[in-house]
């Protein structure tokens, strides 16, 4: 097999730095999801005025880690009645659909997968989208009727509110005239602006849509807790149960990046073409900086040697990566350009995504869950057709500008008026017709006793 | 040899689950084996340089139909097989079906071992560095060469989407 070992050795000769980027994803992925269920109850605590985990190391700064350890000790139960295979590859499903979508996402100029596919983030929303195989089929197979109502409820969500993800993406699509990932990012470089500003419209759609993607409040009902136990999950125990909780924080991860990508610039820094903002290029270090003096201040204060000996080193790690920023600060027109690219724009991105992220943690924690026939009426009767629309009138801003000469910034602020008011008009027919459709429900009596006489 | 190494696998992968997708008992089983030769076709799609073909294979008939099959086999109990599917005549059917399908690969075959110059079974393509973006030259020949047509099908579509809606309402208007 000597042939075969030496392509192998040249293919990796040739695809190094993709095969590292991708190990990178695949390690470190699951690491950022348990920081974030760690900063998802911190900001829940904020929010109700709590603390938080603060027990497992300061501030609580282990405690993902304690529960992953948790998970894998714990008791891996498969039910007597659930098909066996289906069970078992379920899980498996949902991670694998999330982390190979991950491949095709630019987390900065340089740390990419697939660096020249032509269908760039097509890949990412179409990979990511065979993720809910796993929700149904692990549904399906737990042989219970919770799991199979969690299930039934996520495939009918998934594919109402999937079209207006798409129609969303589109109109960015329109504006970008790419689907390559770099591309896409670079013409937002050029053109001067961030889609969200030319097409808001589009990226609150999106954002909507990509809440009910991931499964997330308020539109959870899938696993909704008070009327499913905890849905299509109900059966997974253990380590199962940890995959499918990682894949749902890495779909996040997913969906938060792809509206990063079209719609905030992907990695560009806000402003790159404005030359008095440039003092922005010092705000990672700076805010590592801070960041570390703070850690300085706590360590002092913390309860036992152990934990202030740990606060110390986590500034030490602040300080270390600030200086890293800093050092590769002046190599900005040097051959060593791609070190300088490669930090500030994985900085500014992952900075986007977590904003984006935030925004899913805030609503969760804000807004109460909807009523199943409330999810499907604003995804049908208001999204998609406000989506449509959008499509619409974002094409015929871009032909007025292109074609006509009208100043672009004018086009889209017109078109955007024209998509709010289609808006208003929606909401105002819907509520009449779901005032119409409640009264006809209430005398729905009549039809009752109707169907007992024939 | 790597480029036939990677066909083979998904070549492999496709035949196999298809086997399996025809002889299980149970209908999802079925269906994730049918999900998993999609997966395959797809896979070899991007071998072939065929970018957005195999996107819209994942798209379309994993993420799209596909689901739309599961969600049928879950509301319908199909573990009970009806007697008159299972008919003595359909096995003949399938028999001949089948032996048509065989001939026709046998004969493909046959004729690219005649042709010189080409692999047998594996398929040579171009560099990916001399091929035009695939995206745009769909788009070209979707909205330039085959205009007419591709609007023709479009308004067909649309014409059986306002049909199934006129159909599920009258059912709950009565």
């Amino acid at each position: 097999m000597s042939p075969m070992l030496h392509s192998i050795l040249a293919f990796v000769q040739t695809w190094w730095v993709e095969l590292l980027c991708a190990v990178l994803i695949i390690v470190v992925v699951p690491l950022i999801a348990g920081y974030i269920v760690l900063v998802e109850r911190k900001v829940m605590a904020d929010m109700q005025a709590r603390l938080g985990p603060m027990r497992v190391g300061p501030h609580g700064l282990l405690q993902p880690i304690a529960d992953a350890l948790k998970l894998l000790i714990k008791e891996d139960l498969i039910p007597d009645n659930a098909d066996q295979f289906i069970f078992w590859v379920a899980p498996v499903l949902s991670m694998t659909a999330a982390l190979t979508s991950m491949g095709a996402v630019a987390f900065g100029p340089w740390f990419q997968v697939a660096r020249d596919i032509n269908i760039g983030l097509l890949f990412v929303v179409g990979v990511s989208a065979l993720g809910p195989f796993g929700i149904v089929l692990g549904g399906w197979a737990s042989n219970n009727h919770y799991s199979i109502i969690g299930a039934l409820r996520s495939t009918a969500q998934l594919i109402s509110y999937e079209t207006t993800a798409g129609f969303a993406l589109v109109s960015g699509f329109l504006l970008a005239g790419t689907l390559n990932v770099r591309a896409i990012v670079e013409t937002q470089r050029t053109d001067q602006a961030w889609y969200i500003f030319l097409a808001p419209v589009g990226f609150f759609t999106y954002l909507i849509a990509s809440i009910a993607e991931t499964n997330r409040a308020p539109f959870d009902l899938p696993e909704a807790e008070s009327e499913l136990v905890a849905g299509y999950m109900t059966e997974y125990s253990g380590f199962r149960w940890s995959l499918y909780f990682l894949a749902e924080y890495a779909n996040m991860i997913v969906v938060a990046s792809v509206g990063t990508t079209l719609f905030l610039g992907g990695w560009l820094r806000p402003f790159p073409n404005v030359r008095w903002l440039a003092w922005l290029d010092a705000a990672p270090a700076l805010l590592l900086a801070v960041v570390g003096v703070y850690c300085v201040f706590r360590a002092g204060k913390q309860p036992a040697r152990v934990q202030s000996l740990f606060m110390w080193a986590v500034a030490l790690g602040c300080f270390v990566i600030a200086a890293i920023f800093a050092l590769a600060a002046p190599f900005r027109h040097l051959p060593l350009q791609f070190m300088h690219d490669g930090l500030y724009g994985a900085f500014w991105f992952l900075l986007k995504v977590s904003a984006y992220i935030y925004i899913f943690m805030w609503l969760r924690f804000t807004l109460p869950r909807f009523r199943f026939d409330q999810l499907m009426r604003l995804g049908w009767h208001i999204l998609i057709p406000l989506a449509l629309v959008n499509v619409v009138n974002v094409g015929i801003a871009l032909a007025l500008s292109s074609e006509f000469g009208v100043n672009r910034w004018l086009a889209m602020l017109v078109t955007t008026g024209v998509t709010l008011a289609a808006a208003m008009l929606l909401l105002r027919w819907n509520d009449k017709y779901s005032a119409a459709a409640s009264a006809a429900l209430l005398a729905d009596s009549s039809i009752v006793e109707d169907s007992h006489a024939g | 040899m790597l480029d036939s190494v990677i066909f083979y696998f998904f070549a492999g992968i496709a035949v196999i689950s298809a086997a399996l997708m025809v002889t299980r008992r149970n209908a999802i089983h079925s269906a994730v084996f049918l999900i998993t030769t999609l997966l395959a076709t797809a896979g070899i799609f991007l071998q072939l340089r065929a970018e957005f073909l195999f996107i819209s294979q994942i798209i379309l008939y994993v993420g799209g139909i596909m689901v739309l099959f599961i969600f049928v086999i879950m509301l319908v109990r199909l573990d009970v097989p009806l007697p008159q599917i299972r008919s003595r005549t359909q096995k003949w059917i399938a028999l001949l079906v089948a032996l048509a399908v065989g001939l026709e690969a046998g004969f493909v075959i046959w004729q690219a071992r005649k042709a010189d110059g080409q692999g047998l079974l594996i398929p040579n393509a171009a560099p990916a560095s001399q091929l035009r973006p695939n995206t745009e030259e769909l788009a070209r020949s979707l909205f330039e060469s085959y205009l007419l047509p591709f609007e023709i099908a479009s308004v067909l579509l649309l014409v059986a989407m306002v049909g199934a809606v006129v159909m599920a309402k009258k059912r709950t208007d009565a």
